[in-house]
């Protein structure tokens, strides 16, 4: 369980590439000992954010702290984070151990017996350099460095590249196992939402640079429900709530509205023949972010 | 095993009240524990953790210091109460709405279910004198 106090700071943060704003004054804190999830398109400002947070990169103006700390170049900060990158490079002549070599050597709490499982597990080739190694040997790579470090804050920027389902599965799996028994602070950014859901405790979306959604994993899973059935039945329902996506089908009308469904609600749509189904993670954060993409900023605050 | 829409928690949570009113989870036997279910389920264990609070909370668990959760006296009468009152709304509303849509009159339906539990009856002695 959370115990309440904030690893991470972020407040105002902004960040502008010549005349693009990569994160536009952007709040949030991290919960110690969470598993996060940091979703949003391609371009959203997930990485910026990350490396940001790890000292990689600058901001433009606004305050970040972690352990209550200033993060560039302060290696008590640091050696205490493991950021696992889709984009990380190793020396040419690198072979697995050599890199793991290194990162137990940074980081405290390095766990050799733990690596060697995860090698196992992932039948990682210890003998191929690792730029010889195939995109998903490599995330692996990455993968098993960022379970075994156990680092305070470990964050995982789409370290699934080249994993097929059942190397990603043994990642979900062993990140939940080792976090169960050694609880710790995870960032975890993906596009594969479904596959992540039921790992995370908070999400956190961000769109065009701003956060658009911050909250319980748990609390926003029947936040939107689709209704579907006769067109004007469904308009008369949806009447009064806030439609976040429409979609019809000759005289059938299938429409996602935001606010879970009262009792009384369910009634009124079996009295009217309308199907209630479910919509998934994945499919809420995609219409949510289509929406801001649609209409302006206004939406924003939509699933505050 | 999950579905999407509801809270995990809740669906945790059912799954250990389905154990105890099966019977196959006995009132004062040891209840899976937070990192049991969320191993088992490939979730957070803060999720399953809010769902063992939930039936502790209920007094459908109770914990023992040290040991570990164990399913509460009295606690499988207890949900066999909640889930008969429940009945009625989470199977026989929906029950009415599609056979209405059908052309189904509760005579009917009535007619339908005696032919089916006689089936059933006799699918099950059949299978107990084999």
């Amino acid at each position: 369980m959370t115990t309440g106090n904030n690893v991470i700071e972020v407040k105002n943060l902004t960040k502008r590439y010549r005349d693009v704003v990569a994160v536009d004054d952007v709040s949030f804190t991290i919960e110690k000992d969470t598993i996060y999830g940091l979703l949003g398109r391609n371009g959203a400002g997930k990485t910026t954010v990350m490396s940001i947070l790890t000292a990689q990169n600058f901001a433009t103006s606004g305050d970040v702290r972690v352990f209550g700390m200033q993060p560039y170049e302060n290696a008590k900060v640091l050696s205490r984070m493991c950021f696992v990158r889709e984009s990380q490079k190793y020396p040419d002549d690198a072979l697995p151990k050599h890199a793991f070599g290194a990162a137990k050597l940074f980081f405290p709490a390095w766990d050799d017996e733990l690596a060697a499982q995860l090698i196992d597990d992932f039948q990682l080739p210890q003998k191929t350099r690792i730029k010889k190694m195939s995109r998903g040997q490599l995330s692996a790579v990455g993968v098993i460095i960022g379970i075994a470090s156990r680092a305070e804050i470990t964050f995982f920027d789409e370290p699934y590249l080249g994993l097929d389902a059942v190397a990603r599965q043994i990642f979900y799996d062993r990140l939940l196992e080792d976090y169960t028994e050694h609880p710790r602070t995870v960032i975890l950014s993906s596009h594969l939402i479904d596959e992540v859901s039921n790992l995370i405790e908070r999400v956190l979306v961000i769109d065009h640079g701003r956060i658009v959604m911050d909250e319980a994993t748990d609390a926003v899973r029947d936040r939107a429900a689709n209704i579907v059935g006769d067109a004007s039945a469904v308009d008369a329902f949806v009447a009064g709530r806030q439609v976040i996506h429409r979609e019809s089908l000759g005289n059938v009308a299938s429409v996602t509205v935001l606010g879970a469904l009262s009792l009384a609600d369910r009634e009124r749509l079996a009295a009217a023949g309308l199907d209630v189904a479910p919509v998934s993670l994945q499919q809420l954060i995609v219409r949510t972010t289509q929406n801001a993409a649609g209409s302006a900023a206004s939406e924003e605050g939509a699933l505050r | 095993m999950i579905e999407e829409g509801r809270a995990l928690f809740l669906q945790i949570a059912e799954s250990v009240e389905d154990s105890i009113i099966d019977g196959s989870l006995a009132e004062e036997a040891q209840a899976p524990s937070t990192n049991e279910l969320a191993a088992f389920y490939r979730i957070n264990p803060a999720t399953a953790a809010k769902g063992v609070a939930m039936l502790t909370d209920k007094g459908v668990l109770y914990k023992r210091r040290g040991i570990g959760m164990f399913v509460a006296p009295g606690a499988r009468e207890l949900l066999m109460n909640e889930r008969r009152t429940a009945f009625a709304d989470r199977f026989v509303e929906p029950l009415l709405a599609e056979a209405r849509k059908l052309g189904l009159g509760p005579e009917d339906l009535e007619q339908l279910i005696r032919d089916r539990a006689g089936a059933h009856v006799a699918t099950t002695t059949e299978g107990n004198a084999r």
